[in-house]
């Protein structure tokens, strides 16, 4: 069937593994007509699933140092697109995003814009240049451009503690989903979760992880755009909702009003009651409800983020040349556009749902009574996402006493909209798509820095491949454990570790990467500076900010990226212009990284 | 007349002197700012004007241009600005003959 190379063949792999999947689909429709439980199929889809995942992940093992850690160079632009999106996409995107832009609406939706606007910059300022320096981590790059053991230890530093704050979240996500799925109580379902992850990546490195991205992004695209069109189709808003949900927006501001959004307050004492974790709606839909800084601030920050954390930058690492790496951006923000421009048509189909009145799925407005006997209200209640409570004792139920998760408005809403079984299943998939496939990123970032930067690099340069590679692999577990036991203490929410890694990955690395190619005076005491520093004042004013400092220039715990990156670019450029400039040769190697034609500065294999 | 001649030793100067790789670097950075300049604009610089967005009388497609930027209109021009960003950056690589061999 495949004659060739499998390069030569990835259309036609991965369209036959979409024309199965859709399929798999199918067939679990008609299972579900012909009476399957809803519990099996929620098993199937993820158990399906993730052993497709494992086998692509058994399938791309290597030996080779260039295939573990950058795939071989010989990723097509638009199929390294799609893993990059999926690497991008993690649980906070699928599960979360939809969620914060149904409670907080458009003060919410800075993350749309700020998670696609930080493409541009690496497009332009990055991805080309460090993929023309040939380095398999972004430490790497660090490393040989400032010259030294310091500047590529600061930088595994910085790398570990953002990729590190994100993967916690990312497994919590993986847990979450397994646990509901397939019905295992959560401290074990992490492990379940981690032990996916790791079977995509373990064997194969950077190669294996990028042909199971690829495959996960189809899953979580199918999974998350065929919901929106159901419901938008079956509520007749629409049949193409993004360009046709200009009437359901207006409509849910004029049911705001009817129903007294903001006017009617809960008492704290009744608030107490609301489980941990939920929420009601509070901020209007559509309305400009943010002050413009705080808005930008949040922007900012998710920009210079995307263009510092490492496990992005490293799939651009995987094309065959620089042209292919700058297109690949491009294709890369395309795929995540299909997502993101449906999370706000999500929120507002699903804030419909429940609002309308002449739709038979509202729920505001009935009898307490009649929705607490409502099947999907028990189920999701009973998970912990779902709460109504009659505070004002007239026994119909008001906007302002119904409470919801935030993952429940991605993972309930196909349940609420009346759609099949069939549909919540695939949603649940899509969802352990999206975490895994960010979670095998992350956790391949920080394996191979600490193995090809600090074993290879810095404590053992005679190592051989076999060597690097076992130590490598050794490392990934090790990590993904350390993950998986912080996942199951659960600290905080999803969404809000994941900024933080963000603003992590901006006051560390951000000045030190851009300037590294812009800037050919930048030296190595500079740029150790920045990075330190950076990540020092921005860690120090988040603690501050949580301990209740009421911080500045409206900075709060979400933007401290914002402190870092400053204090690392001032101290960057000071350092720099007080200390030697760097030798001719690293000159030479800065004009030579601006040029796309001739020989990579690091080898091949190195 | 003076100016004349001190503008013509200049760019003359600047001309001759620039080597094919720095003239390359030139171009690509004005290339840049044009880029990030596009970039400011729609993620950051409108979104000053939030609130005039929201009262605005251009709704494209219907829905409040303020809304409309946040959930399609930016995005939709960033994956448009990256692929002209790429295309012209090309076009620059070729016109010095620093485009990579095909067989790469």
């Amino acid at each position: 069937m495949f004659k060739g190379k499998f390069i030569d063949n990835l259309p036609k792999i991965y369209g036959t593994y979409t024309g199965g999947f859709l399929v798999f689909i199918i067939l679990m429709a008609i299972a579900e007509q012909a009476g399957m439980s809803a519990k099996l199929i929620g098993i199937f889809f993820v158990a399906f699933t993730v052993l497709i995942y494992a086998l692509i992940g058994y399938l791309s093992r290597t030996m080779q140092t260039d295939a573990y850690y950058v795939a071989g160079r010989q990723v097509p632009t638009v199929f390294n697109g799609m893993a990059t999106a999926a690497d991008w996409m993690s649980g906070a995107s699928f599960v979360a995003m939809a969620g914060g832009i149904y409670f907080k609406g458009y003060g919410y939706m800075a993350l749309l814009v700020g998670w696609t606007g930080g493409y541009v910059l690496v497009a332009s300022l990055l991805a080309p240049y460090l993929r023309k320096f040939g380095c398999y981590t972004v430490p790497d790059f660090i490393g040989t451009r400032y010259g030294g053991n310091l500047a590529r230890l600061s930088a595994v530093i910085v790398l570990t503690v953002a990729s590190f704050t994100y993967v916690t979240a990312q497994i919590n996500a993986t847990g979450t989903i397994a646990s509901v799925a397939l019905d295992i109580p959560f401290n074990i379902a992490v492990y379940v979760g981690l032990a996916s992850i790791l079977m995509c990546s373990m064997l194969g490195g950077m190669r294996a992880v990028t042909w199971t991205q690829v495959a996960q992004y189809i899953v979580l695209i199918i999974a998350y755009l065929l919901p929106v069109f159901w419901i938008s189709n079956k509520m007749g808003a629409g049949v193409f909702p993004h360009l046709m949900l200009a009437d359901e927006v207006a409509r849910i501001a004029e049911l705001e009003a009817q129903f007294g959004l903001g006017e009617i307050k809960n008492s704290a004492a009744d608030l107490k009651q609301v489980p941990k974790g939920l929420a009601g709606i509070t901020k209007a839909h559509s309305e400009v409800n943010t002050t413009p800084w705080k808005f930008i601030s949040l922007a900012i920050c998710m920009m210079a983020g995307t263009a510092s954390l490492p496990h992005v930058m490293m799939r651009y690492f995987t094309t065959p040349s620089v042209k292919a790496a700058r297109r690949s951006v491009g294709w890369s923000l395309f795929f995540i556009f299909l997502l993101y421009s449906s999370a706000p048509m999500l929120a507002t189909l699903s804030k419909l749902s429940l609002m309308d009145p002449n739709l038979a799925t509202g729920i505001i407005g009935k009898s307490i009574t009649e929705v607490q006997a409502i099947d999907w209200y028990q189920n999701w209640n009973q998970a912990n996402l779902m709460f109504v409570s009659d505070f004002n004792g007239n026994g119909t139920l008001e906007l302002n006493e119904f409470f919801m998760g935030g993952k429940a408005v991605v993972l309930a809403t196909p349940e609420i909209a009346g759609l099949p079984y069939v549909i919540s299943g695939l949603v649940a998939a899509g969802g352990m798509a999206a975490a895994m496939s960010t979670a095998d990123g992350l956790v391949l970032a920080i394996s191979n820095a600490l193995s090809h930067d600090i074993y290879y690099k810095m404590i053992n340069p005679k190592a051989e491949t076999a060597k690097r590679l076992i130590v490598a692999r050794v490392l990934l577990v090790l990590i993904g454990f350390a993950g998986a036991t912080i996942a199951a203490l659960e600290i905080q929410g999803i969404l809000g570790s994941v900024i933080w890694a963000f603003d992590f990955a901006m006051s560390g690395l951000f000045f030190p990467l851009v300037l590294g190619v812009w800037w050919k005076r930048a030296n190595a005491q500079g740029a150790v500076a920045g990075m330190l520093l950076g990540l020092i004042s921005g860690t120090v004013y988040l603690v501050a900010v949580r301990n209740g400092y009421p911080g500045f220039w409206g900075v709060t715990q979400l933007t401290f990226g914002i402190i870092g990156s400053l204090v690392s670019l001032v101290s960057m450029v000071v350092v720099s212009l007080l200390t030697k400039a760097p030798d001719a040769a690293t000159q030479r190697m800065v004009d030579e990284v601006r040029v796309p034609s001739g020989k990579t500065i690091l080898g091949k294999q190195h | 007349m003076s100016f004349w001649v001190m503008f013509r030793l200049l760019t003359y100067r600047e001309g001759k002197k620039m080597s094919k790789q720095q003239q390359h670097w030139e171009k690509t950075r004005m290339l840049l700012f044009i880029t990030l300049a596009i970039w400011f604009v729609f993620s950051i610089g409108i979104f000053f004007f939030g609130a005039e967005m929201e009262a605005s009388s251009i709704r494209p497609l219907g829905y409040p241009l303020s809304y409309y930027m946040t959930c399609q209109g930016s995005l939709g021009i960033f994956v448009i600005l990256i692929f002209w960003f790429a295309n012209r950056q090309e076009k620059i690589d070729e016109e010095f003959g620093f485009t990579e061999r095909e067989d790469d």
